[in-house]
């Protein structure tokens, strides 16, 4: 019974010194963003229903998407290589091939409206003061400009994979993988780094990173981090809500909006977690076995003094 | 020449040549115990138990980690941590069990000051644990240092900044110790060779220290009897065991640690599997950045307290206040003026200063973590006052106290 006390005042005093330094600790120091779930509700909603035939061709035709976005599903392939296209534009104009799964329609519709705005980076790309964001607003081809919005949007969704057949890296890719490197994953910003057969290919490779990291350096103001292991660094809760609204954290940064969708969102998580937390299902499955083994050696150390106790009292 | 016969078997050929049976007497079947103890002190084996889970997890790391500071942090994050077959187990098991070795210190040593088992013969057994608890936090901090993250560096710039001692400003010694202006290549390898060689080699050689000032003033028991241990063991031999006072270390008491240590092991991987992030730092792994300053820099939660103790103040008067709080420990024996060596609960004013010392420090422990602004900063200062009052005040309380 007297053991049981001490214990209890150790747990007690042991639990307060946790609640301390670590919850209440955190609270004080960081700030917290609940996020709203990827429902950019400043954004207005879609209206109109899209026609994925005329999203095509205005996508191909009038928007001029094409003139510097690649498609390569469609076998529309990139104008230039990614560093020159980085030291045209400051990064490397996205594939469109899976924009309609990865970005939020409301994001993608409200994105070729007015870029800055919903990329909320009017304090970086001001138009009033001649600094134009490097993706031109779409200003309509004649017709009904939401309507035509509502088609290219339909037009890319109807391209995209379906949201279960994503995978993880064509997520990164698309939503991170422009400014950020993930070298655990070997990601680099101008492409995933191949196995290279001549000490000439390497670095040529590694010419063509340095030039995109530099172009992307000026345009950025500093070399965006690389990911490889945020999961640990930063956890799932702040990266969910840092990419949902990187003003709400830290106002006034160059880090875009990056409007994915909520399945985008999960994607880019899994391929972070691959990169900095690869071994969490071994950890899974291992724990409650070694939970098990202590339970079982705690048993039979009882039993062993319960014997040897016996004798003394 | 000693004379040595044919041995009757493996024991006997070992015991002629290294008295075995003497060491096996002296040192377990007939190193008494008191019986009237608590779970309390089976924490020297539970902290045995966790010294050697970091040594094998150590052992294997040290094959992987690279001290340089261009790889280090791959080294563990990625070569550990992904490419080494339970690498991340290995480095779980190793930063939870070297935050963890230092809770089960603070019970330990709060169980000595409450009982006080630092009077009457037993105050080696306590200088000697001070003194690994240093070498045990050296081994932390230096240990720290390696994965050469974010917080590596900027705690290694501002615990060797200390040594600058304020306005003594002694930047040449800071720099001997880094061996460059800043934390660099030759920081890293020093840091790593005190890491895996010499703290480790002290620690052991205080280990047994430790063991030996224990052995001839025996341990103490929870209501602080005076027992003749001669007397009592020969009881115990003669067959009444139910009637001594005393039983033996293996295996009487032996099982009971046991057991104590298989519940501690429960605790222990829950941590390891489920709950590691206290132990290792998220700023961590970001990786060292000396352009970068991360927005809070604080230690790691055990050595929150004594960090809390140099804040408040100026830079002299803060470093006067930590130097104060490193060393006062260790003279706790000759601070306690009383002539008792009971339980605190029996001791009056000094069961007061107790619970206010352990709360006290735990107050600082969280300021020492909070940004110090307005009323964290008050109420640390507080505390700190506080703190060294505790001390200024113990030998006149202690002094008053009645023999028993």
């Amino acid at each position: 019974m007297r053991e049981l006390k001490i214990l209890a005042v150790i747990v007690v005093f042991t639990l307060i010194t946790y609640y301390l330094v670590e919850p209440f600790a955190h609270s004080q120091m960081h700030k917290h963003v609940e996020g709203e779930g990827f429902a950019y509700s400043d954004l207005p909603a879609l209206t109109k229903t899209g026609d994925a035939l005329k999203g095509k061709e205005l996508v191909m035709g009038a928007a001029a998407c094409t003139g510097c976005h690649a498609i390569t599903k469609e076998g529309i392939v990139a104008g230039m290589d990614p560093a020159m296209a980085a030291q045209s534009y400051g990064v490397n104009p996205p594939d469109l091939s899976n924009a309609g799964v990865v970005y939020d329609a409301k994001f993608l519709a409200a994105l070729i409206k007015n870029p800055a705005h919903a990329l909320k980076v009017e304090h970086k790309f001001d138009a009033a003061k001649g600094k134009m964001h490097p993706m031109p607003q779409f200003y309509g081809a004649g017709g009904d400009i939401d309507q035509e919005i509502a088609d290219i949007v339909a037009y890319l969704q109807s391209i995209a994979p379906k949201a279960e057949e994503l995978t993880s890296e064509q997520a990164y890719k698309l939503a991170c993988g422009g400014c950020h490197e993930n070298r655990y994953a070997g990601w680099t910003q101008v492409g995933q780094t191949p196995k290279f057969k001549k000490k000439q290919d390497e670095l040529k490779f590694n010419l063509a990173k340095a030039d995109y990291q530099d172009a992307l350096t000026k345009y950025m103001g500093k070399l965006p981090p690389d990911l490889s292991i945020y999961i640990r660094s930063r956890g799932e809760h702040y990266i969910k809500t840092f990419v949902e609204d990187p003003q709400a954290y830290l106002a006034g940064t160059a880090m875009p909006r990056v409007g994915v969708s909520t399945a985008g969102m999960e994607k880019v998580i899994e391929y972070l977690e691959d990169s900095g937390d690869a071994k969490r299902h071994e950890r899974e499955s291992i724990g409650p076995k070694v939970m098990l083994f202590t339970l079982v050696f705690a048993l039979f150390a009882f039993l062993w003094k319960k014997e040897l106790w016996s004798k003394l009292h | 020449m000693a004379h040595f016969t044919k041995a009757t078997g493996l024991q006997d050929w070992f015991n002629q040549r290294l008295a075995t049976d003497i060491v096996s007497r002296v040192m377990a079947t007939e190193y008494w115990i008191p019986k009237n103890i608590n779970f309390l002190w089976a924490m020297g084996m539970v902290l045995v138990i966790t010294f050697v889970f970091l040594l094998a997890s150590g052992i294997i790391l040290m094959m992987y980690y690279q001290p340089n500071v261009e790889t280090a942090f791959d080294s563990v994050n990625y070569i550990i941590m992904k490419e080494v077959e339970f690498g991340w187990l290995w480095r779980h098991v190793h930063g939870v069990a070297a935050s963890i070795v230092f809770l089960i210190m603070y019970i330990h040593m709060f169980t000595g000051i409450y009982y006080g088992s630092y009077k009457k013969g037993r105050e080696l057994i306590w200088i000697s644990g001070m003194l690994l608890f240093v070498a045990f936090s050296a081994e932390a901090f230096s240990g720290y240092m390696l994965p050469w993250g974010q917080m590596s560096y900027w705690a290694g710039m501002v615990i060797t900044n200390i040594f600058s001692l304020g306005d003594l400003h002694l930047n040449g010694l800071v720099e001997w110790i880094r061996g460059d202006y800043v934390p660099a290549q030759a920081f890293l390898n020093r840091f790593y060779m005190l890491h895996v060689l010499l703290l480790p080699l002290v620690i052991i050689v205080l280990i047994a220290l430790h063991f030996a000032t224990l052995r001839i003033p025996h341990v103490n028991n929870q209501e602080g009897e005076e027992l003749d241990f001669e007397e009592e063991a020969k009881k115990y031999k003669s067959g009444d065991k139910k009637g001594s006072k005393v039983m033996a270390f293996a295996n009487d008491f032996l099982s009971k640690d046991m057991l104590v240590v298989s519940i501690f092991m429960i605790l222990f991987f829950y941590l390891v599997f489920y709950n590691y992030d206290f132990a290792m730092d998220p700023v961590n792994f970001d990786p060292a950045d000396g352009l970068k300053t991360p927005a809070h820099i604080y230690p790691e939660w055990y050595f929150l307290w004594s960090y809390e103790v140099l804040r408040p103040f100026s830079t002299n008067i803060g470093l006067i206040a930590f130097g104060f709080a490193q060393v006062i420990f260790v003279m706790l024996p000759f601070l306690d003026r009383s002539p008792n060596a009971i339980p605190a609960h029996k001791r009056g004013a000094f069961q007061i200063w107790f619970w206010v010392l352990l709360a006290d420090m735990i107050v600082l422990t969280a300021m020492g973590k909070l940004p110090p602004e307005g009323i964290y900063s008050t109420i640390g200062l507080v505390s700190v006052l506080l703190f060294i009052a505790l001390w200024i005040v113990l030998p006149f309380i202690t002094k008053m106290e009645k023999k028993l």
